[in-house]
């Protein structure tokens, strides 16, 4: 069911204590600002989020961690030059880490879109991050076996979409937006636009409508 | 034997340039963050290299400035970048899918070290109080036909960063083909590793830096690209 609704803060209303929340977005590029700062007045705790990073600045995701909403991340790269509130966290024990190589992170989302049980992949064999992991040699590789991420919502951001919920996206914003949209039980995309069913040409049409249950256009 | 190719070491600059000028024409090819970036500055035109960003991105241009720099538009290092005519974009499961899928000719790494039998170590240093960020550093690793190192040779402390086997995390098993370094470019593999061309050093002088049994690469072994 697609809704269409007025302010972020309502897309949001829904999100409860515990929720595990995919949150789009490579560094700022694609990330949903509006819909984290939405989520963050909404109040709900004991977050598992999944995002690419860990937080920036002082900004978006960075200041749900600073306040302590996030119960533990699910991310390839939590360390950057300014990712002091996670540093923080992390090193008080006060935010639990799941740290997964980039790719791997990707086609696990994907897997949990496509109702996929798990899949074998050569990254991370032999390597600490696949410690306690089933592996096999399959063409003469050694493989690890990884399972799909789920999630009860995604917040991501779009650049268009029209009436039917059918999405585009601009430029490497895309990044995590349609493999998310996929993934999660609920999707809510804040979007730039909004056009006329019938507006966006269904030769490009990049995240179909049926991924997508809310949308919200933020200015 | 005549295997030396330079009278000094190279710089940063010099090792990218010669980075550069092995690429075969028409490589499709991914530059790690750091070091390895400098690599697009001396591309010709004339190679038709295409580059990939793992963000999400065929066709990457330089480095975006002035009016040109776009948020929605950067690099895998979150640098604003350019587009090329015939770039394309898609999602980060479609990108590391063109990695793992074993499209990409090229991957140029960094790295803390490399083995002798081409095991990667360059995302962990694993000390206790560091945080772990490993990004898309495993699946550069594992996926790209070639994976080329650039790297100094020698620790700030002057200790080999090719070693019999690498006391740092791993990032990949066997994966590293090639180690371009300040002294030598060695070539790496299952029969261990030899040296295509040193760099103001001789064989020898080499040989008593590296932790390793070296041996100059065979004439076909040596050729680039």
């Amino acid at each position: 069911m697609l809704n269409f609704v007025d302010t972020v803060q309502e897309a949001v209303s829904g999100i409860k204590d515990g929720s595990t929340v995919m949150i789009g977005g490579f560094g700022n590029a694609g990330q949903p600002f509006e819909l984290i700062d939405a989520l963050m007045d909404c109040g709900a705790r004991e977050l598992t989020v999944v995002n690419n990073n860990a937080g920036q600045g002082d900004q978006g995701l960075a200041l749900l961690i600073k306040e302590g909403r996030v119960k533990k991340m699910i991310c390839s790269f939590p360390r950057q030059s300014d990712s002091w509130h996670f540093d923080a966290k992390y090193k008080a024990g006060q935010i639990e880490l799941e740290l997964v190589p980039q790719g791997n992170l990707a086609e696990r989302i994907r897997a949990a879109g496509a109702g996929i049980g798990g899949f074998f992949t050569p990254t991370g064999y032999g390597t600490m991050l696949a410690e306690g992991k089933e592996t096999r040699m399959i063409d003469g590789r050694g493989q690890v076996f990884e399972t799909p991420v789920h999630a009860d919502v995604a917040l991501i951001k779009a650049l268009t979409a029209d009436g039917a919920g059918n999405l585009v996206y601009r430029k490497t914003a895309r990044n995590f937006g349609p493999i998310m949209a996929a993934a999660a039980r609920h999707t809510i995309a804040q979007v730039s636009g909004i056009v006329p069913v019938g507006g966006i040409d269904p030769e490009n049409v990049v995240t179909p409508g049926i991924y997508v249950n809310s949308i919200v256009k933020v200015a | 034997m005549d295997l030396q190719t330079s009278d000094t070491p190279l710089g940063r600059d010099d090792l990218a340039r010669l980075v550069a000028r092995d690429i075969a024409t028409g490589s499709f090819v991914n530059l790690g963050i750091g070091q390895p970036t400098l690599v697009s500055n001396y591309l010709l035109p004339e190679q038709n290299i295409t580059l990939h960003t793992e963000n999400g991105m065929l066709g990457m241009g330089p480095v975006a400035e002035g009016d040109a720099i776009d948020g929605d538009l950067i690099n895998a290092g979150k640098i604003p970048v350019t587009e090329l005519p015939g770039a394309s974009y898609f999602h980060h499961a479609d990108s590391f899918a063109i990695m793992r899928g074993g499209h990409l000719d090229i991957c140029v790494l960094g790295a803390f070290q490399v083995s002798a039998t081409g095991d990667l170590a360059n995302w962990h240093t694993g000390a206790p109080d560091a945080i772990p960020a490993v990004g898309g550093a495993m699946d550069l690793a594992t996926g790209a036909k070639d994976v080329f190192v650039m790297m100094t040779l020698l620790t700030r402390e002057g200790a080999s960063k090719i070693v019999e086997s690498c006391s740092y995390p791993l990032t990949g098993v066997g994966c590293v083909t090639r180690v371009y370094t300040d002294k030598a470019v060695f070539l790496t593999g299952p029969d261990g590793v030899s040296v295509r061309e040193t760099l103001g050093c001789t064989l020898e002088e080499l040989q008593e830096l590296v932790p390793v049994p070296l041996k100059a690469a065979s004439a076909t072994a040596a050729v680039g690209g």
